[in-house]
């Protein structure tokens, strides 16, 4: 369910429920529903499912995946460590 | 493409399928609510990268699959008549009703046509003045801001010739239902990524509280499903039940505030029929008093219709994540995806499809052999 | 004769199904094939015919030639990259090079509807001419039908097309071997989204081309480089997934590709991505899949490469025994799945 895609903002006009922009989608670009992300603005990266904007992808907690995969990795080596 | 990529490293999802596999000691089964995510499952294999011992069960989370025969039968109802534009998401023009689906009604003449987004069908409406344009809202709370928008917008325009057609579903009741069932086998649950990130999780913790069941907010790329099975299966062995966030990119507690005060203006929540499961209470949206207008069942007057499941097809029990598909006796051989029984096996997303389309030969084998 | 069920005027296509033509019907996937293998072609039944590929190949007064036809249906009728006249020359002579045959000659049949602007299908007409000069071909015959306003869709044209075979191959799916090398000629899916976007309101940082191409410069070539071809389809409706699930079941061998070698504009992949398109499931006008002896691969890279239309060929899997009838691949992150055939067309994924 819920099929949605990250893509950045080129572009915004109008202003609240009939505020949208222009998103590129990988060289894509569609024009996107942005009332539920007032706070975005050109540049950020935004989640869109049928056509809305439905979250701003935070940029940081994007790398957190491979954090956690290297914070696996350094506790089983300290795990191995310890019984050892 | 930038945040889609990268999360299919082929590299770092073998370091996490490792990791899977050293975590785990015990036999778990987990259910993936969102169909998303079983099409993700099925379409990289991530299920064949798993280690034995972990099963995972396809739930309730495919729209198309979920909606009631009598929704689709006035669906089919409401597109055959002249004066109507009727405009769905592309899967649920194939969902069979009682007797015939809505390429059926199209190949007779009715104007059926598929739209990327709700906004889509004011556009038609303006353009057809003289027409009807009813839009089939399925969906879960991630669909719901964007079909509440075009009730809302046409409500805010005078735009008088749109309606909606609502099959709107909700997730956290289904998986009360799912964990209050003598049969379940789900010991934990990935969560959907796009519906949290329009409601947060909050709703979520007094299930796991609740029931004692890890429940780990998902993303949909095979690097986020597979940490959101890693940290699930890591809570199972540490005896721990509590919900966390995999996919803290797009997902915050609180969810999408302005989108969640638009479904709230214009839909009310009500018990709502899942296909397959049966009725479910306070698990579904229908329209607030105000909107009445735009509500297609009550404009066309087909509210009252009722229509009986086919008996042979198992669809509710493999939602639940009780059997799976291929454990059904017309799995493959009465129930294809040429000729289904029933909608898991219609839609790209459905536990049925995905396991034919993508899985079929390893489990006629599987069979054979039994 | 049991129960006289041999011979019988009753639609052999189950009611249960659909007893009417869907669109999905004309989708290049499984509906199609259910009409083309219960009704076409046990009424038709020959030998020609049951090879199942993409034109025939016929024995004529010592000759052998190649024959095919195909109709053309597109909308919008101009499109990035080309329009339904470039279509309907390059498409007719990519199935006879299919053939492995030099194309000589078509046939263009021209159902027209009222009311059509001339302007339009002067433009249509002198695409076919520059298309046919570019593939060498000559329209030699041809029809014109006019239909009342509302029964067509501006122009539909059918062409067929002769060639000659000039090689004593058998370019086919029964020549496909265990061990055989599978090469495609470039990037997938640049037609299916162009034309895709055009209907969809899609717009682009730099626009997408069709990818449409007259092949049998190519095909000579490599033939000319006495490459040992076993098998040859364009990629057309259904895409690369349907082109090998037919060649899997008619070879009765197991074609094993894997995800990371099959290249995907990134634009293309973006527009799939928003629509929940699958890219192999994209048509093409101007790629084909070759099946070839794994010695032979880099001979045949070297060839391909070499020409405009084959700039990005490579390798993207092989042929083995088992499990057989049936497309395999390897996903980007390694797990395996089967690789089968739409029902009828991809639809917009939503949800």
């Amino acid at each position: 369910m819920c099929l949605a895609v990250p893509g950045k903002i080129m572009s915004i006009r109008g202003d609240d429920l009939l505020r949208s922009g222009k998103v590129n989608f990988g060289g894509i670009v569609k024009e996107v529903n942005l009332s539920y992300v007032p706070e975005a603005k050109p540049g950020d990266y935004v989640v869109v499912h049928v056509g809305f904007a439905i979250s701003i992808v935070d940029e940081q907690e994007a790398n957190q995946v491979f954090e956690y995969l290297k914070a696996i990795g350094e506790l089983e080596e300290l795990q191995e460590g310890g019984a050892a | 493409m930038k945040f889609v990529d990268e999360y299919r490293d082929a590299i770092a999802a073998k370091q996490f399928v490792e990791a899977i596999a050293r975590v785990t000691t015990k036999e778990w089964t987990i259910m993936e609510i969102c169909g998303g995510q079983t099409h993700a499952i099925v379409k990289f294999g991530i299920d064949e990268l798993l280690p034995k011992n972990i099963t995972l069960v396809h739930g309730p989370g495919c729209p198309v699959c979920v909606t009631p025969i009598e929704l689709i039968d006035k669906a089919i109802e409401i597109a055959s008549r002249p004066d109507v534009i009727f405009c769905s998401f592309g899967d649920m023009l194939r969902v069979p009703g009682s007797q015939k689906d809505l390429f059926l009604v199209k190949a007779a003449g009715g104007d059926v046509r598929i739209v990327y987004s709700p906004l889509d069908c004011l556009k038609i409406a303006r353009e057809n003045p003289a027409k009807e344009i009813v839009f089939f809202a399925v969906g879960f709370e991630t669909t719901a801001p964007a079909n509440a928008m075009a009730v809302y917008q046409a409500y805010a325009q005078g735009i008088k010739n749109f309606s909606i057609l609502v099959s709107h579903v909700l997730v956290p009741p289904a998986m009360e239902a799912i964990l209050s069932s003598p049969l379940t086998r789900v010991q934990g649950f990935l969560a959907a990524g796009h519906v949290c990130t329009i409601m947060g999780y909050t709703e979520y913790e007094p299930i796991a509280a609740k029931y004692q069941v890890p429940i780990v907010v998902t993303g949909f790329e095979p690097l986020d499903i597979l940490q959101g099975v890693y940290m699930c299966i890591r809570q199972l062995e540490e005896e721990r039940a509590e919900v966390e966030n995999q996919y803290a990119r797009s997902v915050r507690k609180t969810g999408n505030e302005p989108a969640q005060q638009i479904i709230r203006e214009v839909f009310r929540i009500v018990p709502r029929k899942w296909r397959g499961v049966g009725e479910i209470a306070e698990s579904g949206l229908g329209m607030q008093e105000k909107y009445q207008a735009y509500d297609a069942e009550q404009k066309f007057g087909v509210a009252s219709y009722t229509a009986e499941e086919p008996s042979e097809c198992i669809s509710g029990l493999i939602m639940q994540g009780v059997k799976k598909p291929n454990e059904c006796s017309a799995f493959g051989t009465r129930c294809t995806p040429e000729n289904p029984l029933g909608a898991p096996m219609v839609s790209n997303e459905g536990a049925c499809a995905a396991y034919f389309r993508y899985r079929r030969v390893e489990l006629m084998a599987t069979q054979a052999e039994v | 004769m049991k129960n006289g069920k041999e011979f019988t005027l009753a639609c052999p296509i189950p009611i249960s199904q659909y007893p009417q033509v869907m669109l999905a019907h004309g989708g290049g996937g499984k509906l199609m094939h259910q009409l083309i293998e219960q009704m076409f072609v046990p009424a038709f039944h020959n030998s020609l015919l049951g090879v199942r590929h993409d034109g025939a190949t016929l024995n004529v007064g010592g000759a052998k030639l190649a024959f095919t036809t195909d109709s053309y249906v597109v909308r919008p009728l101009f499109f990035p990259g080309g329009d339904i006249g470039t279509l309907a020359i390059n498409g007719t002579v990519n199935d006879l090079a299919m053939c492995g045959a030099r194309p000589l000659y078509l046939s263009a049949g021209f159902i027209l509807e009222e009311g059509l602007e001339m302007e339009t299908l002067w433009r249509v007409i002198q695409s076919m001419r520059e298309a046919a000069d570019a593939a060498g071909v000559q329209l030699v015959t041809g029809d014109t039908k006019v239909v009342d306003k509302g029964k067509g869709d501006g122009i539909f044209i059918n062409t067929a097309g002769v060639g000659i075979i000039e090689h004593e191959l058998t370019i086919a799916p029964a020549s496909v071997q265990s061990g055989d090398a599978i090469l495609i000629s470039g990037d997938l899916g640049r037609h299916g989204i162009a034309i895709m976007a055009k209907r969809e309101g899609l717009e682009f940082e730099s626009e997408i081309e069709s990818d449409c191409a007259p092949l049998a410069g190519l095909v000579a070539q490599l033939l000319g480089a006495g490459l040992e071809i076993h098998c040859l389809r364009d990629l057309t409706r259904g895409g690369l997934a349907s082109a090998l699930v037919e060649i899997a079941e008619a070879a009765r061998v197991n074609v094993h590709v894997e995800e990371r070698f099959i290249p995907v504009r990134e634009d293309v992949r973006g527009a799939c991505e928003i629509l929940g398109f699958d890219p192999l499931y994209l048509a093409n006008e101007g790629r084909f899949v070759l099946f070839i002896p794994a010695s032979q691969t880099d001979a045949a890279l070297r060839v391909l490469t070499a020409h405009q239309f084959g700039e990005g060929a490579c390798v993207v899997g092989k042929v083995a025994a088992a499990p057989q009838a049936i497309v395999t691949m390897k996903s980007r992150i390694g797990g395996n799945r089967i690789v089968d055939m739409f029902s009828g067309e991809q639809l917009p994924r939503i949800c």
